[in-house]
């Protein structure tokens, strides 16, 4: 299953909906691609719904990772939502849970991100 | 990619058949995955000339699989740790990390020119059904 990618605008929060692999080639550079076109657009606050993606490998987490930075980068925020077990215990074993801000609900993180 | 995907998907059903349960069967394809992306990119480095080859065995105790290169070969003391603070945020070098995390043991030899990397996973049960393709 490839990756798709849908943006939605929840109270100034861009809501990113991700689907499938996020894989060396096409689903990290839809991820890259997505990340750049928001912040380009001057939208900041990014939460990743990751509760579909069904698979995500070492190429995948250096794309979530840059995307992290390059969010901060901008003054940003970029959030994550919904992982599954595979996606937790992959952010677990790499340390990288305890950097990413992880949410499990979706009215919770919207709120989180700063007015 | 198209090669990558192929060994991921190989890799998943040679683990099943080797009586590895569904996180183990995950864990090995993946270990693949990223053993293959590795050939393909820092290996062979895009090079459609050259080939890596995934080989599986299946141990009376084990399932090994070998994944060589036609590269430049990789030195396995100059791999950094992702977990080092100084890398924890970089883009890119958990491949290997990754493979060592989900395998039982890793070998990683210089085959001058080329690597081989091993991948073990003990399995605790009695087959022998070698097996053994080759991807561009």
């Amino acid at each position: 299953m490839s990756m798709k990618a849908s943006n939605r605008q929840v109270n100034g929060v861009t809501v990113v909906d991700m689907s499938g692999r996020i894989t060396l080639g096409e689903g990290s550079v839809i991820l890259r691609d997505t990340i750049r076109d928001l912040v380009g657009k001057g939208q900041k606050k990014i939460l990743l719904n990751l509760g579909d993606v069904t698979y995500i490998d070492s190429s995948g987490i250096g794309e979530l990772v840059s995307a992290f930075t390059a969010v901060r980068r901008e003054g940003g925020e970029l959030k994550l939502l919904n992982l599954t077990k595979k996606v937790h215990d992959l952010l677990q074993i790499t340390k990288l849970y305890t950097v990413f801000d992880i949410k499990d609900d979706e009215t919770a993180a919207i709120k989180s991100f700063a007015k | 990619m198209e090669s990558v995907n192929h060994a991921e998907q190989t890799a998943s059903e040679v683990a099943a058949r080797a009586g590895l349960g569904e996180d183990e069967q995950y864990q090995v394809a993946m270990a693949v995955r990223e053993a293959a992306v590795n050939a393909v990119l820092h290996g062979n480095a895009y090079d459609p000339g050259k080939r890596f080859v995934v080989a599986y065995e299946t141990r009376v105790d084990a399932l090994v699989i070998t994944i060589t290169d036609q590269g430049k070969g990789l030195d396995p003391e100059s791999i950094p740790d992702p977990l080092q603070p100084e890398n924890l945020m970089k883009g890119s070098g958990r491949g290997i990390f990754l493979i060592r995390a989900f395998m039982d043991e890793v070998k990683i030899r210089n085959t001058n020119p080329g690597t081989e990397i091993t991948l073990i996973k003990h399995t605790g049960r009695n087959a022998a059904n070698p097996k053994e393709e080759e991807a561009q």
